[in-house]
């Protein structure tokens, strides 16, 4: 048998020297003479552990990680390919703790094998979910959908069988299904991983959704930061469509779908669904009034399935293995699974896929490992630039979208940033406004305006100018711009705003001035 | 000086890519790609020979032009270096990365190098928020920024 070494190719793999890596494999398989395949997969998301080359042996995958090109000779010495010690040795990695620790429901093929490979993916259980999908009423479909508990993993969390419902009850000449992959949050990868390690779960979501709703053209909108996520969904989509998986007859069926991948242009408020869509049809990306909803009016007008990634690439296994298995997991009204980015200064970074309940503590110290500098956790952000900075004291709120809400927090695309320290809240607070004064479209004042304002009233705070009256100041702007604002960008620019005001207040007081000696 | 296509080539060139995407539904943005591809910028004269392919206005045309981030009306250095600036990065230092960047390149943010060899920009979220702070060299990604991985950068685009 020949064999076999996975590499990833997924990017933030690449970031950290996987390239390389598999550059010194190769050329030390040719200068000794041994003949193997070299896989270039996705990554499993333990990005602690990248590059994380992995090979097939007898007894299943052994991993290495994280492997820099001067360990790859001492890797054959150690007669790697047949799994022996070495000091990268991780034996399987299904039994690496972060990995063996989650519930992979979404994500359970990412990282595993060749993305490009339609045989791999069907050889896990790829297109089972489809294949059942054809075979059913287009509302049998939605209802399972529906029965799941699924919600929009964007960040709205609203749900995606009723979204769906109201598509697929909309009579018009077309129907689109759009994927909205602009994903600009920081602290979040999921969509990245998912489209450069299991490209064909998204397609086959997307492909459900179009038989459940009558869509026949679906577009996904990719970011332009993601050049690697784009060519391997353009390569997906060519694969799948020689396939069979989209044309006329979907998977042999009657159902016509296609699809088509699109770039954006570097403008974060596309995130926002109909920015979104007036960026596909080729407009400035400003935000629409709602209604119409875009499942009535959306793409050219037409009615519109849009939805996250994520939500469109966990389809796939509710339609295979069923709503009841889904909705098993998970707490309250949010149900089934959520890929949790961990991220920024921890210790075991990565994307930690889990059924919701899991404190917000847990998965900082326990699964995270506490900051990568070492230094105490001061503050995390959940849910990227317009999520809330929680404080140590909120560690115990369960990862649930109510119970976020209720402490005035949002979960959002599920990342975590963490903070150490050294972290200064105010200079945080004051990223969060110039940051929408730089992405706002400028439709809504309070955003286009208040968020320039907010940045110069930060900066009077900073240097000690009427500090409290300029904290009542900032706090009055924020309730313009949450209740002023079309969209999320100037609605929730003011979550982390006033969770740095309020739970770190003593960032907010004027630097000591060094006395003069007397 | 950097040397400019002459108006007319502009001109033919654009059209060859507008026909190119015209048949695609909302066609504007993957025009504006292609064209950017072509010329590293969108020229101010592909404006106009957009706006009448597609019958919108020529303020339609530069309304879209100037909203997105990533077109640029001027051509960039040899190299484009992108700095992440977003929360996960600055939580592991991307302020001080970036001005190490700025004072070994001499430039700040948006701004190119003298000879044309590094344009300098801020970007927020490679989605390498694991791997910060993290850097796009021409496309390529780089996470995990030290000085040494930094010196390399400077190195490889003053090469």
């Amino acid at each position: 048998m020949t064999p076999r070494i996975y590499i990833p190719g997924d990017s933030g793999a690449l970031a950290l020297g996987a390239e390389k890596v598999a550059k010194a494999i190769a050329s030390e398989l040719a200068e000794r003479g041994i003949e193997a395949k070299i896989v270039r997969n996705g990554s499993r998301g333990a990005y602690f552990l990248e590059p994380m080359v992995e090979v097939a042996t007898e007894n299943g995958r052994v991993a290495y990680g994280p492997v820099k090109p001067s360990d790859v000779k001492s890797l054959f010495d150690s007669g790697f390919l047949t799994g022996g010690h070495h000091k990268r040795w991780l034996g399987s990695p299904d039994k690496i703790p972060f990995l063996a620790k989650q519930t992979r429901l979404t994500f359970a093929r990412c990282g595993i094998n060749d993305p490009l490979s339609l045989d791999a993916y069907k050889s896990l259980g790829g297109l089972k979910g489809l294949q059942n999908a054809v075979a059913m009423a287009p509302i049998e479909v939605v209802n399972q959908v529906t029965a799941s508990g699924l919600r929009g993993r964007g960040g709205a969390g609203f749900p995606t069988g009723i979204k769906w419902k109201t598509v697929l009850d909309a009579t018009a000449d077309k129907k689109y299904i759009v994927c909205n992959a602009d994903e600009g949050d920081s602290a979040t990868f999921a969509d990245r991983m998912i489209m450069e390690g299991d490209p064909f779960v998204l397609i086959e979501g997307m492909a459900i959704a179009g038989v459940a709703t009558g869509a026949t053209k679906g577009f996904v909108y990719i970011r332009s930061e993601y050049p690697h996520a784009v060519a391997v969904m353009n390569k997906a989509v060519e694969v799948a469509r020689k396939a069979g998986v989209l044309g006329l007859n979907v998977l042999g069926s009657p159902n016509a779908f296609d699809m088509e991948i699109r770039v954006g242009a570097g403008a974060y408020v596309c995130g926002e669904e109909t920015s979104l869509l007036n960026s596909l049809e080729g407009k400035r990306g400003v935000v629409r009034a709602k209604p119409p909803l875009p499942a009535i009016q959306g793409l050219f007008g037409k009615p519109t399935v849009i939805n996250n990634v994520i939500s469109l690439a966990s389809v796939p296994i509710i339609m295979d293995k069923g709503a009841a298995f889904y909705k098993d997991f998970g707490m309250g009204r949010s149900r089934g699974t959520i890929p949790i980015q961990i991220a920024g200064n921890v210790k075991f970074g990565g994307l930690f896929e889990a059924a919701f309940g899991m404190t917000l503590g847990e998965i900082v110290d326990d699964i995270g490992g506490g900051t990568a500098t070492g230094r105490p956790v001061k503050a995390v952000q959940v849910g990227g630039p317009l999520g809330a900075y929680f404080p140590r004291a909120l560690f115990n709120t369960p990862f649930d979208y109510e119970a976020f809400a209720a402490k005035d927090g949002l979960i959002g695309h599920a990342g975590i940033t963490v903070f150490d320290d050294t972290a200064d809240m105010l200079k945080q607070a004051r990223f969060a406004m110039e940051f929408c004064a730089i992405e706002s479209c400028g439709k809504c004042t309070p955003c286009r305006i208040g968020s320039t304002r907010g940045v110069e009233t930060i900066d009077k705070i900073a240097s000690g100018v009427e500090p409290e009256k300029n904290i009542a100041l900032v706090t009055d702007l924020c309730n313009t711009m949450k209740f002023g604002s079309l969209c999320a960008l100037g609605g929730f620019t003011p979550y982390p705003v006033m969770s740095a005001l309020n739970h770190f207040r003593e960032d907010f007081k004027p630097a000591p001035v060094a006395e003069a000696a007397e | 000086m950097t040397m400019q296509p002459a108006s007319t080539e502009i001109a033919s060139r654009t059209a060859a890519i507008i026909h190119e995407m015209k048949g695609l539904e909302g066609p504007l943005l993957p025009i504006l790609h292609g064209i950017q591809e072509e010329f590293g910028h969108v020229p101010q004269d592909s404006l106009p020979i957009i706006a009448e392919a597609l019958n919108i206005s020529n303020a339609e045309v530069h309304g879209v032009v100037t909203f997105y981030h990533d077109y640029r009306s001027h051509p960039a250095g040899r190299h484009v270096l992108k700095v992440c600036q977003a929360e996960a990065c600055q939580s592991m230092g991307s302020d001080a990365v970036a001005a190490k960047l700025k004072q070994l390149l001499g430039i700040g943010f948006h701004e190119t190098t003298r000879d044309g060899s590094v344009t300098l920009e801020p970007v927020y979220c490679l989605g390498l928020c694991a791997c910060a702070p993290s850097a796009m060299l021409d496309g390529e990604v780089i996470g995990r920024l030290d000085d040494e991985k930094l010196d390399e950068i400077v190195a490889e685009v003053r090469s």
